[in-house]
């Protein structure tokens, strides 16, 4: 392989592992979508709230990591279904853009809050995973990565067949569909809206110790929550392997970015690269590669 | 079966929409409810199945029963536990499953998963159509074949009673007949009370066993079908023939309207 050409997938390895785990996030705003049709702008601050939690349990109390997880992904479970319940649940049968200024209003809390009982300091947080770079190939990824896309993965796996095959799963598609009639086939749709939040939660405590890890866990942690837009777009809002295609779109092309575009113009293309696809995408296909096309029949 | 008792309605605490209506639904019979479009037919079954409570509607006075438990205020999800099973008008599948995962989602109050299984082979045994189609889109269904699973996935929660609110809505007349001869062939076999509500006055008259007229929000005439089919004032405004009982002939249309005697 010329040095050009190993250059390049070095670039596309690197975004591809960084693109997983944008798709782990971007699966928390998927389910709640595919479930409630509620747009979730605090995604990112769902993250950065298990990060600090977990960063905490591990650097003060020296916890074991095996309890900060089991503990982050309770606390999570229960922010997603305490919030459906106080928040979302008053606002069932309101216009959408109730819910989604909810969700900003929240989002502004929970930034607002994390420091105030968190405190402002940037925390490491370590995984027991060394920091012997992984080789592949001509090209090397950090393990925090290749543990991220591997988690990504699982969660994709998992969530693809609870859709389609559970009982459950297709119940909660049933209600994205219509409501009404889900109600009347027995389905208690509150508790379905419930279950998807807290989805939602668990994925945020993942993508919360994955992300934390690699980035240190603070406030800013919440700005990986802007690059879930992109994903889902790219994708479609409620497909789960949208997501995950999206992820790995916006993570190759970032990192390409980055590698070829940002030498020439002094850096930063990487921040903006993914929304340029994502307008060009949408003139495309408004609802994204895999998104639910309004069904017509003529 | 079914009881309802001089229940009212309320939308959105003002708007009364029924007025005191009273219907029976017999056991493995169907009982009708026609009415022309605005007379709160669909309201009806709204009160009964629960699902007025998304739309901001309540039932005020009165009582509904199923058997001898009362099911008004109730929420939707737990009617349908009861055996109570409503199929929309419009159809209203869910378009993005397809058509064995409508009739899963149907299935939904059953505890195990051999028992939904049964149920969609037993769904498939009245509507083979659903079955050639199994893993398409339902949104991709012809007209008809919506009808078809929507009926199926009413049944999938294995009810005695079925809502049925105007099956016959932009379908062809043949495909009319088939749903209702099927319909037929599901209350005698699987013992289901129907109640029915149409505006296909002629269709629901020769498959019910009882019928109500309802008009503004009342009930205003009741009585078996054959007596339904005799009554001068059905005859003349909802199956269009004249008094003598031949069709309705336009050359001789009268330039007056007639009073309906139940008005008086």
């Amino acid at each position: 392989m010329s040095e050009d050409m190993e250059f390049t997938f070095a670039l596309i390895l690197n975004g591809a592992s960084i693109g997983l785990m944008y798709s782990l996030i971007a699966l928390g705003f998927v389910l709640v979508y595919k479930a409630t049709d509620a747009i979730n702008f605090a995604q990112g601050e769902f993250v950065m709230l298990a990060g600090l939690i977990v960063a905490m349990l591990i650097s003060f109390e020296s916890v074991p990591l095996a309890i900060a997880v089991v503990v982050v992904l309770a606390v999570m479970i229960g922010f997603g279904f305490g919030l459906e319940r106080v928040v979302l649940r008053p606002l069932l049968g309101r216009p959408v853009v109730a819910v989604i200024m909810a969700t900003i209003g929240l989002a502004a809390v929970l930034r607002g809050l994390g420091p105030v009982i968190f405190g402002s300091e940037t925390r490491a947080l370590s995984l027991p995973i060394g920091d012997e770079p992984v080789v592949i190939g001509p090209a090397s990824l950090p393990p925090i990565q290749v543990l991220g896309a591997v988690v990504a993965i699982v969660f994709f796996l998992a969530f693809s067949w609870f859709f389609k095959k559970s009982r459950m799963g297709v119940a909660m598609r049933a209600v994205a569909d219509n409501q009404q009639v889900a109600q009347a086939m027995g389905i208690n749709v509150e508790r379905y809206f419930a279950l998807a939040w807290a989805m939602a939660g668990i994925v945020s405590a993942m993508g919360g110790i994955v992300w934390g890890s690699m980035l240190g866990v603070d406030v800013h942690l919440a700005l990986v929550g802007l690059k879930v837009f992109p994903v889902v777009i790219l994708g479609g809002l409620d497909s789960i392997g949208g997501a995950l295609v999206g992820g790995l779109i916006v993570g190759i092309v970032e990192s390409l970015a980055a590698g070829y575009l940002d030498p020439y113009v002094g850096g930063g293309t990487k921040d903006f690269a993914p929304y340029v696809l994502m307008i060009l995408v949408l003139m495309i296909r408004p609802y994204g590669i895999f998104g639910k096309r309004k069904i017509e029949r003529v | 079966m079914l009881t309802i008792n001089n229940i009212e309605v309320v939308y959105d605490r003002v708007i009364l929409v029924l007025k005191g209506v009273s219907i029976d639904v017999r056991e493995g019979a169907i009982t009708t409810l026609l009415g022309g479009n605005g007379a709160g037919k669909t309201t009806t079954l709204k009160a009964i199945s629960g699902v007025l409570h998304s739309e901001r509607g309540q039932v005020t006075k009165g009582t509904i029963h199923i058997g001898d438990r009362r099911i008004d205020g109730m929420r939707a999800h737990d009617v349908t536990r009861l055996g109570l099973a409503q199929v929309f008008e419009g159809r209203r599948v869910f378009e993005h499953l397809t058509t064995e995962e409508n009739l899963t989602a149907g299935g939904h109050v059953q505890k195990d998963g051999s028992a939904v299984r049964q149920s969609i082979d037993l769904v498939y045994s009245y509507f083979p159509r659903l079955k050639e189609r199994r893993h398409q889109h339902s949104g991709y269904l012809s007209g008809g074949e919506q009808q078809m699973l929507a009926i199926g996935r009413a049944l999938m929660s294995r009810p005695r009673v079925v809502l049925l609110d105007e099956p016959s809505l932009g379908l062809a007349p043949m495909l009319v007949e088939e749903i209702f001869g099927i319909v037929d062939r599901l209350v005698r076999q699987e013992k289901l009370s129907v109640l029915l509500v149409e505006q296909n006055a002629t269709m629901a008259l020769a498959v019910a066993d009882h019928g109500y007229v309802m008009e503004n929000g009342r009930i205003v005439l009741e009585g078996p079908a054959d007596k339904l089919r005799d009554n001068s004032d059905i005859k003349e405004f909802y199956l269009g023939l004249n008094e003598g009982g031949g069709r309705k002939s336009y050359r001789d249309t009268k330039h007056y309207k007639r009073r309906k005697r139940w008005l008086s």
